[in-house]
């Protein structure tokens, strides 16, 4: 495959880890901010490749993974009304609320749906005009452009059964959060590269700046990844902390301009809920005044939400980088896929998913009990 | 079928249902947006041999029936209703005119409560499968050719040579007769191809709302070849690890007309019969294969760990050895998916003697259905009940059998 099967060639990383090997003196750790990085850095164990001074930590880039409890909570109650369909990307649905999940809302007989657009949704509501049709717009600056665009569509076509529960987050703020957390110990970023496809880079050097680190901007194939990693660490060793772009064939400095206008016009900057970490001040958007009418937290009246988290669950100190998966006494025992404690178990790009999945981390009995089959 | 009918033997003619098996044919070739719109539709069942007839879906409610076997009285109702599934008249009328002559053979022309059989045989394998695919129609195969290669390949797999077929039916009331006679005459060519007679079955209707079109159950019985021992827990430390070709083709072939994808390249179920396939290793080699599956639900991965946890054995597998076409690569990267969890409904990894690997390999590949077979890895006494694969770039991850399907990503 042209774009992919370059970025994979193990002779190639092989010489790049080396090449990291060479130039590196002391300890250093570094935060990749998207789980889709965590889980290509775990599945093609490039962890292992890296000279043992050089730590990954993985951040919080899980958008399912950072959606307050309270939310999902707020979604299974809106899946489970009468005549509503509700849409929503595939990772969602095995996400734990407090009590039950999307999988199991739909079994109760909720018409839940996997689209792989939100603009599915919007169809789904044009041929639906009888009923209520929501789209559970999670994510970060990714997949808001797509989230923004069916708002937008649906009020040009004058949709009254369609409505967003919205909850995006934004990466810039993390950072600024993980950074200015007192136990922090992240020395440098790897700035996702989807999200820079979408929003440019030009958000990140004042951060460069402030905290003194390197934030390189960086893809999702192996090769991207230690190239990633090898600026980082040149900047590290130099003493340096500029942004860098090691994704140029995707990203460029000021992003997707056309998507940047049209989510200026569909949302504002809020403040979010992160789960596991807090709130943290302007972190997310929701639909602006002009969209309002197309939030589905103000067309479906949800009250009387008690949200439980387990007390077991650790997922916060693993998004904040504070502890890896495996640290958490409750993970690959209490807590596995089948029997998640967190989101960070089950969504695809969620840390603790990433170490379960690809083995490494588990004992042979934890993995013997792992293999669940499904019929 | 299995209902109490009267003997009436049915005209013996196959020409209406061999004008709609080609015009199934071009379907499968369509576009898939002509494809889209002409499984959504009711499918033209003029009989007229014109190439394009598929093309123009009849909208009306009432088919032409005419060049039927027996025009009337099937064409009195154009789709299932529930009296179809009692046991009056209009079921003993889809057994007449549709199943016995789609499948006929011997025993099912008796129309007796069950199919009697001679099978001159020591030890027989039998095997059971439901099926539930939608859409029913989807490129490279149907709900009906799946009904006979699944349950042919299970017996097939087992080392035994498939002989008879049962083939249950639950249709939805309004499930139109002309879909139903298109999964029929499926099944037909597909029990011809493998060699296997359907010798019994039955029909069902629920009422609308109730079911999903058209549900399929097949059970099948084999007769077990002498000599040859196979069997899940038979893998052993050393052997060598090949799959009869690319992997990862009908989950997503399925996928891309459910989920109204639409990718560049179609993307062909491999919806095939491995029995021919099976044989021709058997009959040359049948002394080094100590375990065969067909990697069906959860893919090759799943078989892999299934047979690792049946012989306690390890697997070891090299990523960059796995075949895999590269538009499946391709829809599975833009999904989040791996195709070693993904479908497959015509492929069969065999678990060889290391010494006869190389010869198994070249038999495998110059029967059609094995052009792309590839020796994959290794059987292992290490990490015992495990399957580790060996990355491109040189390290190891565990691949453990999925808690349920696959869920494409958020981004």
């Amino acid at each position: 495959m042209r774009y992919l099967t370059e970025f994979r060639d193990g002779e190639v990383a092989q010489r790049m880890a080396r090449e990291i090997g060479q130039v590196v003196t002391r300890p250093w750790k570094i935060m990749e901010v998207c789980g889709g990085q965590t889980h290509s850095i775990i599945k093609n164990g490039i962890d292992q490749m890296l000279p043992e001074s050089v730590e990954m930590v993985h951040g919080p880039g899980c958008p399912v993974c950072v959606t307050p409890l309270e939310l999902i909570d707020k979604a299974l109650a809106i899946a489970a009304e009468p005549g509503v369909i509700f849409c929503s990307f595939g990772d969602t649905l095995r996400v734990p609320g407090t009590e039950a999940d999307l999988f199991q809302v739909k079994g109760r007989g909720g018409d839940v749906r996997v689209v792989y657009s939100p603009l599915d949704a919007v169809e789904i509501a044009v041929k639906n005009p009888g009923r209520q049709v929501v789209f559970f717009g999670v994510g970060f600056e990714t997949t808001a452009p797509a989230n923004a665009m069916s708002v937008h569509v649906a009020k040009r076509r004058g949709l009254k059964n369609f409505s967003v529960l919205v909850s995006h987050v934004l990466v810039p703020p993390a950072i600024e959060a993980i950074m200015s957390a007192p136990e922090n110990q992240v020395q440098a970023f790897l700035a996702a590269g989807h999200v820079c496809s979408v929003m440019g880079y030009w958000e990140y050097p004042p951060l460069a700046d402030q905290f003194g680190i390197p934030i390189v901007v960086t893809g999702f194939e192996p090769l991207d990844l230690l190239e990633g990693i090898r600026r980082a660490v040149l900047q590290l060793e130099r003493g340096e902390h500029r942004v860098e772009n090691a994704y140029e064939r995707i990203v460029t400095y000021a992003g997707n301009l056309e998507a940047q206008k049209l989510l200026a016009e569909v949302f504002e900057v809020t403040d979010r809920a992160w789960r596991g970490i807090g709130v943290i001040p302007r972190s997310g958007w929701r639909l602006s005044d002009a969209y309002r009418a197309f939030d589905a937290e103000e067309r479906f009246a949800i009250s009387g939400i008690r949200t439980v988290e387990s007390p077991l669950c650790r997922a916060g100190d693993v998004l904040r980088g504070a502890i890896k998966p495996a640290e958490c006494a409750a993970f690959g025992k209490v807590c596995t896929p089948r029997h998640p404690l967190g989101a960070t178990m089950v969504s695809s790009e969620g840390a603790c998913a990433a170490y379960f999945n690809y083995g490494r981390f588990l004992s042979a009995e934890q993995l013997a009990g792992a293999g669940v089959a499904h019929g | 079928m299995g209902d109490r009918t009267s003997g009436a033997k049915a005209p013996t003619t196959f020409a209406a249902l061999d004008v709609r098996a080609k015009a199934l044919t071009y379907l499968h070739d369509a576009p898939a947006s002509v494809r889209a719109e002409a499984l959504t539709s009711p499918i033209d069942a003029s009989g007229s041999a014109s190439a394009g007839a598929w093309s123009e879906p009849s909208n009306s409610s009432t088919p032409d029936f005419s060049s039927w076997s027996c025009p009337l009285p099937l064409a009195d109702y154009p789709a299932i209703v529930m009296g179809h599934g009692g046991g009056g008249k209009l079921g003993n009328e889809l057994v007449e005119h549709l199943f016995l002559p789609a499948f006929r053979n011997a025993a099912l022309e008796n129309l007796g409560d069950a199919a009697v059989l001679d099978l001159r045989a020591g030890r027989i394998a039998m095997s059971t499968d439901s099926f539930v695919v939608q859409p029913l129609f989807f490129p490279g195969g149907s709900i009906g050719a799946l009904a006979v290669n699944g349950t042919v390949n299970d017996l097939a797999v087992t080392g035994a040579v498939p002989k008879f077929l049962t083939a249950g039916f639950i249709l939805e009331e309004g499930f139109p007769l002309e879909q139903l006679a298109a999964i029929v005459e499926e099944m037909a060519g597909a029990a011809r191809t493998a060699g296997v007679e359907i010798v019994t079955g039955d029909t069902k209707v629920v009422e609308r709302g109730h079911g999903d079109g058209c549900y399929i159950n097949t059970a099948g019985v084999g007769v077990l070849r002498e000599g040859i021992v196979v069997g899940p827990h038979r893998a052993q430390a050393g052997d060598a690890i090949l799959v009869s070709g690319t992997i990862g083709d009908h989950g997503m072939a399925i996928m891309s007309v459910r989920e109204g994808l639409e990718f560049e390249s179609e993307i062909r179920s491999d919806c095939a019969a491995l029995n021919g396939l099976i044989a021709a290793v058997l009959e040359a080699q049948g002394g080094a294969i100590h375990a065969m599956r067909d990697p069906t639900r959860g893919g090759l991965a799943s078989t892999l760990n299934e047979i690792a946890q049946a012989s306690n054995v390890g697997m070891l597998i090299d990523e960059r050895s796995l075949p895999v076409r590269s538009e499946v690569q391709s829809a599975c990267e833009l999904l989040g998916l791996d195709p070693v969890y993904v479908a497959n409904e015509g492929k069969v990894v065999f678990f060889v003697a290391a010494e006869a690997a190389d010869e198994v390999l070249a038999i495998l590949r110059t029967h059609a259905l094995g052009r792309e077979a590839a020796r994959i890895g290794t059987v292992t006494g290490e990490h015992k009940g495990m399957l580790v694969a060996r990355t491109a770039m040189g390290a190891n991850r565990v691949i453990s059998i999925p808690v349920g399907e696959q869920l494409p990503r958020i981004c």
